[in-house]
């Protein structure tokens, strides 16, 4: 679909900026959440949660159709984890939280099924439960799951998408009272890849959950996180490490919606550019409601530009409710390479190529220590120092070329 | 660098100039003759805007700085062919005057690089990490300093002890100095100043010491004194030279311009 042609929702003035549609919702909390794929209109790109995307680039996968296509699984389950399947009845009536945009709803509705991946409650599970997803054509896959932790168990579970798809999915985290679980998503898509996501946690009474989403390879990522808290006392963090090549586009938003009181919230995401196009989006919405008392959040995101014809968006919102919280801040911020951090380290005989390496590495360090599952970070460090290797080679051959 | 090797930075009738930002050249350094031997010490001073900095800027190769004319040489060797990274590995060092914070590089990672890139090897672990400890110990810095990112958070003093820790441990052949001195208490001074002097001591250091004020002069004593007035050596001697300044001040230098 192309941005210039009407869809059948829009009115025949859709192109000129009419207030109607440009009026914001008065709260973060009015965004539509609904099972119904009528609930949400095509998007035409000016929407506040679309703004930012290439919609002309996804194809068919906000159509209403199902395809039957899915992506190759691939799973290692320790004991005790156990993998089923749920209708989509069913985990309507489970009470996991509705699909917030179309792609989502799309998605939930033509699934054919919901995987559940379940970890027992006081279960402690020591190594990561890993999930490997394959796209091998490129075709439209509706993507559909749910995890469910059990009150006081404790487990890391690393999801790993890969190959090419054009791949929408909604994926309900819900960890019972006091559980303790980490979830790392990983996209390291082929360049063709498109990948919509809408990943929503539930934390537990006293329970905490770390979303851990690395976003590398692909055409389009867009990866929705949202966080709602099932009783007090609970802690969110969500760490994220993206790094945009030329033409990509690495979309993350976060809602953390803080209703129920003493809960805390923490966001960290940091991301680099490299190449002409290369573009990324970072929203985090925190809202604090009136009955959040004791609420402790704060959100950060970083962006490096390292090249020229790059951009980064970065947008933060804090909505409060209540005077009544411990603490609530946020930083964002994009800046380029550092000019000077390069002469400093090069006036103490550091090639160029090293010392861009280093200060990059450096700039990833705080979010990538406090990953805390050694295989992603030595994973993570390895794949950046890859990047930066070919960004070494670009520029060597385009000296090359010039000289 | 134990050798008894004469290693010789000699700048002749270097002229510098600089982007305002306006993108508009201005001359900073008007024909700056200057011959640094190892085991020698030249204090430049001036007045600000005389340009000291950009001497040492320029020596360093700091992109901003464009030398229109003139030359630099070490050893017969052309500086101002070299890049940032060669001039270092070529046995230059700058101390700087505001040293940038590198967050996530610790302090530790970062020596160990820099030592590798001007060895052209990696030092011994067992040896290297005894040398980084003790140069650590004899500058007062806390061990716990290595963990931390480079400059990261540094008080004014910390970042100054660090820039001389990096002097001891990469032994150049020619350091240059750039107002090591500013924003010291007198104790740091005095600790920043004994690490300078066991370098001059052990390897036969050649020292360019720029400064505003002539406190520094007291604990690093120079055999040359140079008084930069715009963009030029206006007056040259010896260490004497720092005491009537210190008396007199720049005032007779800088003649009225009616």
């Amino acid at each position: 679909m192309s941005l210039l042609t009407p869809s059948p929702t829009q009115s025949p003035d859709a192109h000129t900026h009419s207030g109607e549609t440009m009026v914001p919702d008065a709260s973060r909390a009015e965004r539509t959440r609904s099972y119904a794929v009528a609930d949400f209109p095509l998007p035409n790109g000016r929407e506040e949660e679309w703004r930012f995307t290439p919609i002309d680039r996804l194809g068919s996968l906000l159509r209403d159709e199902p395809t039957g296509a899915c992506l190759d699984w691939a799973e290692s389950l320790p004991a005790g984890v156990t993998l089923t399947t749920m209708s989509v009845e069913e985990w309507q009536e489970s009470g996991a939280p509705k699909p917030a945009d179309r792609a989502a709803a799309v998605a939930a509705a033509h699934s054919g099924g919901v995987a559940v991946l379940t970890v027992p409650a006081e279960a402690e599970i020591e190594e990561p439960i890993r999930v490997s997803l394959r796209g091998n054509d490129g075709r439209v896959v509706h993507g559909h799951r749910l995890i469910e932790v059990g009150h006081h168990a404790k487990a890391t579970i690393v999801l790993q998408h890969a190959g090419s798809a054009a791949y929408s999915e909604v994926l309900s985290i819900v960890a019972g009272d006091g559980a303790d679980l980490t979830v790392v998503t990983l996209q390291e898509w082929d360049d063709d890849a498109i990948h919509l996501g809408q990943h929503d946690v539930v934390v537990g009474r006293d329970a905490s959950v770390r979303h851990i989403a690395v976003t590398l390879g692909g055409s389009i990522v867009r990866l929705n996180t949202n966080a709602t808290y099932a009783g007090p006392g609970g802690a969110f963090e969500a760490l994220g490490v993206y790094f945009a090549d030329a033409g990509q586009h690495l979309e993350h938003r976060l809602f953390v919606d803080h209703e129920a009181p003493h809960c805390t919230s923490n966001v960290e995401y940091k991301g680099a550019l490299q190449g002409d196009g290369a573009r990324t989006v970072w929203v985090g919405d925190v809202l604090i409601r009136a009955s959040a008392e004791g609420t402790d959040t704060y959100e950060l995101n970083r962006n490096l530009l390292l090249t020229d014809g790059a951009r980064a968006d970065s947008v933060p919102n804090l909505e409060i409710e209540t005077g009544e919280i411990v603490g609530a801040g946020h930083a964002a911020a994009t800046g380029r390479f550092d000019d000077e951090q390069l002469f400093y380290l090069m006036a103490r005989g550091i090639p160029e190529a090293e010392a861009r390496r280093l200060v990059v590495r450096g700039f990833f360090a705080s979010v990538i220590r406090r990953i805390g599952v050694a295989e992603i970070s030595d994973h993570l460090m390895k794949v950046i120092e890859e990047e930066l290797r070919a960004s070494d080679a670009a520029l060597v051959a385009a000296a090359e070329g010039t000289a | 660098m134990s050798d008894n090797t004469i290693h010789t930075l000699d700048i002749r009738d270097l002229h510098v100039s600089v982007e305002g930002e306006d993108g508009t050249a201005r001359e900073i350094l008007s024909g700056v003759t200057l011959t640094v031997r190892s085991g020698e010490t030249h204090a430049i001073m001036g007045p600000n805007g005389s340009g000291k900095s950009t001497l040492a800027y320029a020596i360093a190769g700091h992109p901003k700085y464009t030398v229109t004319s003139g030359s630099i040489t070490l050893d017969g060797e052309d500086v101002l062919a070299m890049g940032v990274d060669e001039r270092a590995r070529a046995g230059l060092f700058l101390a700087m005057q505001y040293p940038v914070e590198i967050p996530g590089v610790t302090v530790s990672n970062f020596l160990r690089t820099a030592k590798t890139a001007v060895d052209g090897e990696a030092p011994k672990l067992r040896t290297w990490v005894k040398e980084v400890n003790s140069a650590m110990a004899a500058l007062r810095m806390d061990p716990a300093f290595a963990q931390r990112g480079v400059n990261e958070g540094f008080s004014g003093g910390e970042k100054k002890r660090h820039e001389i820790l990096q002097l001891e441990l990469l032994q150049p052949k020619i350091a240059v100095l750039d107002e090591t001195d500013s924003g010291l208490d007198v104790d740091a001074l005095k600790i920043v100043s004994e690490g300078v002097n066991r370098v001059r001591e052990s390897s036969n250091l050649g020292v360019l010491l720029i400064t505003h004020y002539t406190r520094i002069l007291r604990y690093i004593k120079p055999d040359f004194v140079h008084v930069f007035i715009d963009g030029r050596i206006a007056e040259q001697g010896g260490p004497e030279l720092a005491d009537q300044l210190e008396d007199e001040g720049y005032d007779r230098f800088l003649t009225p311009t009616a």
